[in-house]
């Protein structure tokens, strides 16, 4: 995939709570920040950033009904219409031995589902190459990168100096 | 604190006053440098094995299964005994890394990762033996229902065969997917530590993994669905295994309490094999500050309560045959503890439920080498378990004149040995590329759980990492409030 080119300012702290407290602060001084990158999950962020919660499990719910309704309506087809056999002097339609292979199927389904549309939703993928602002936010930076296109000289000054003031140990500007 | 609160009580999980960084460099350094001679030694041990065993099942394909000893009355042996003790195997894997997050268990961080590992390489060697044993592996796909030109031909779904299919495939794919999906992350910090061709090689590893923050809401979010889908998901695929088994009419076999009873037993020998496998892991990787004797005492506590389940068990199953009345049944049951296979039947009460029973003992607990010793006595008695349910029942038939005796051939204990080799070089070949020890979740854990913050002798709380802050203090617990379902 290719992206249009972005012009970015980004700081990097040393720690997730001065991070917590420079989002704040940018929420007072009306920044808009692009985003927020971290080594690993920091809670309480989500709000601060406005981010609603995923709605990822909805996702999970929906794929999960088509697998259940896949399996036992694919096993009913099969037993009762296309291929009816008796088995062990049983109905057709056993319905209580299809329970495995329904609830298989289900959480198959779910979890395939969620995981694909993950990475789809994410942009991510096998030998995607998304830009990254430094390699220390893999390891133990925490960034907030702004959008400088379009921005006066003044404005980004005035980044700067919010990064500056909210303790980052690195600023730093970039195309991406 | 957005891990949650912390207790003071317990006891760190990241030892040696980490930062960031140090936790970066421990865990991603041993795929980053050359490999050691006791690796290189134990990895063409494993591959020697394996060669042995592709040999063996190659004998099997291209003679038939005649080249086991297997007999008209004993048409299960080693392969089936192995298959449900690889698949008992595969369980730690996914209760810790999905009971136990659902559980809030803090200290699956340092070892569920390998865990994963384990279960996948474990559920690869179970799914091995169904496909050889039927004989004619060229026509396995027959299994698989798909629109097909022969007719209406499908397979049977009343059977538990078939469950088995479905369930070992889900759990497969599944842990798959969820190991992968907290692998992503930490490819990434490989990544950015790379140069050259191992950077290209661990950019497609690592997906394009940037950081993000509403990626990681998403991606917890996920992992949490998974650990709650994925948790049913472990309880089934040993229960099914036991409907194989219990919805015969073989004494011995058709009894209620299999499902509870091979789930316990599955719990008890995944733990006893990821112990077994993380004692050698942090000896050898250096990771004693990670997977601490904290980590290793847990895990002695569910092999405890676990084992003990599997001797109630044991003991119900005794007392039901003796009360039901039932000769056959009792039959059975007297035939495997005083029967020809009298051996087996005491290796499996001696190693699975009188030996765990030292751990009752906090000093044996939080011992390593008594608990590397007693997860080789489990791993060894759990298989006798699967032997005596299989081949000792089978031996005795209802006629006396189709009482049998069996002994495998050197063909079907290579394709153990062979087993064995696949998942000793997959296991090898693993701690290689990926962090053994899941990296962003050791960060995400290191502030209510690292050593320098939660025992009496910290250098630092959380209360002064945060009071340079009074702002954010007041600010961080409403927005963490609104946020408590993480």
């Amino acid at each position: 995939m290719k992206h249009p080119e972005k012009n970015v300012i980004f700081g990097l702290y040393d720690d997730e709570e001065i991070l917590k407290s420079a989002v704040i602060k940018a929420n007072e001084d009306h920044l808009r920040i692009m985003d927020v990158y971290t080594p690993f999950a920091v809670h309480g962020l989500d709000p601060l950033l406005d981010l609603k919660e995923s709605r990822i499990h909805i996702g999970g719910f929906v794929y999960g009904l088509t697998g259940t309704l896949t399996a036992f309506l694919g096993m009913t087809w099969i037993h009762t219409r296309d291929w009816p056999q008796i088995y062990g002097g049983k109905p057709y339609w056993a319905i209580l031995s299809f329970v495995p292979i329904t609830f298989e199927l289900t959480v198959l389904f779910a979890s395939i589902g969620m995981v694909v549309t993950f990475y789809i939703i994410n942009g991510q993928g096998p030998g995607v190459m998304n830009p990254i602002l430094h390699p220390s936010i893999t390891d133990d930076k925490f960034c907030i990168a702004f959008e400088t296109g379009g921005l006066e000289n003044s404005e980004v000054d005035k980044l700067r100096n919010f990064f500056n003031n909210t303790g980052a140990s690195l600023v730093e500007t970039k195309t991406i | 604190m957005g891990s949650g609160p912390t207790s003071p009580i317990r006891e760190p999980l990241v030892q040696g006053h980490k930062t960031y960084h140090q936790i970066t460099e421990d865990l991603c350094s041993p795929t980053e440098r050359a490999p050691s001679r006791a690796w290189t030694m134990a990895f063409i041990v494993a591959l020697s094995a394996l060669t042995f065993g592709v040999i063996c099942i190659l004998i099997t394909i291209w003679v038939g299964i005649g080249t086991w000893r297997l007999n008209r009355t004993i048409g299960w042996g080693w392969d089936i005994t192995n298959f449900v003790w690889w698949i008992g195997i595969g369980h730690a894997g996914t209760l810790i890394s999905a009971i136990l997050l659902l559980f809030r268990q803090k200290w699956r961080t340092g070892v569920n990762r390998a865990a994963e590992a384990m279960t996948i390489f474990a559920v690869i060697c179970a799914a091995l033996f169904p496909a050889i044993h039927v004989g004619r592996i060229w026509v396995t796909f027959f299994f698989f229902p798909y629109p097909n030109t022969r007719g209406p031909v499908w397979p049977n779904f009343n059977s538990p065969l078939l469950w088995d299919l479905f369930a070992i495939s889900t759990y497969f794919t599944v842990s798959l997917l969820f190991w992968y999906t907290g692998l992503v992350p930490d490819f990434a910090t490989v990544r950015d530590r790379a140069k050259g061709l191992r950077k290209k090689l661990y950019n497609v590893l690592s997906f394009g993994w940037t950081g993000a923050a509403k990626h990681w809401q998403r991606h917890e979010a996920l992992s949490l669905v998974l650990a709650g889908i994925a948790t049913p998901l472990v309880l089934s695929v040993h229960t099914i295994v036991s409907f194989d088994f219990a919805t015969s009419v073989i004494p011995g076999w058709h009894t209620t309490i299999f499902p509870p009873y091979f789930v316990a037993g599955a719990i008890f020998s995944g733990f006893a094999m990821v112990l077994t496998l993380m004692i050698i892991t942090r000896k050898v990787l250096n990771l004693q500050e990670y997977i601490t004797i904290g980590h290793i005492e847990s895990m002695n506590k569910i092999i405890l309560v676990t084992g003990t389940i599997v001797g109630v068990a044991y003991l119900t199953e005794l007392f039901i045959a003796w009360y039901s009345g039932y000769v056959y049944e009792q039959f059975a049951f007297f035939n495997r503890a005083l029967g020809p296979y009298w051996w087996a039947y005491f290796g499996m009460m001696t190693c699975n439920v009188l030996s765990p029973q030292i751990f009752w003992s906090k000093k044996i607990r939080r011992n390593v080498t008594m608990t590397f010793l007693m997860s080789i006595f489990v791993n060894i008695g759990m298989w006798f378990e699967r032997f005596v349910i299989i081949a000792t029942t089978l031996a005795r038939d209802y006629l006396p004149s189709s009482w049998s005796f069996y002994v495998p051939s050197i063909v079907e204990v290579g394709i153990f040995i062979g087993t064995l080799g696949i998942f000793f070089t997959f296991y090898l070949i693993f701690v290689r590329i990926a962090p053994v020890v899941a990296i962003a979740e050791i960060k995400h854990i290191l502030k209510s759980s690292g050593d320098q913050y939660v025992n009496s002798n910290a250098t630092t709380t959380y209360q002064q990492v945060e009071s340079g802050n009074m702002e954010f203090e007041i600010a961080g617990h409403d927005a963490h409030a609104g946020h408590d379902h993480h």
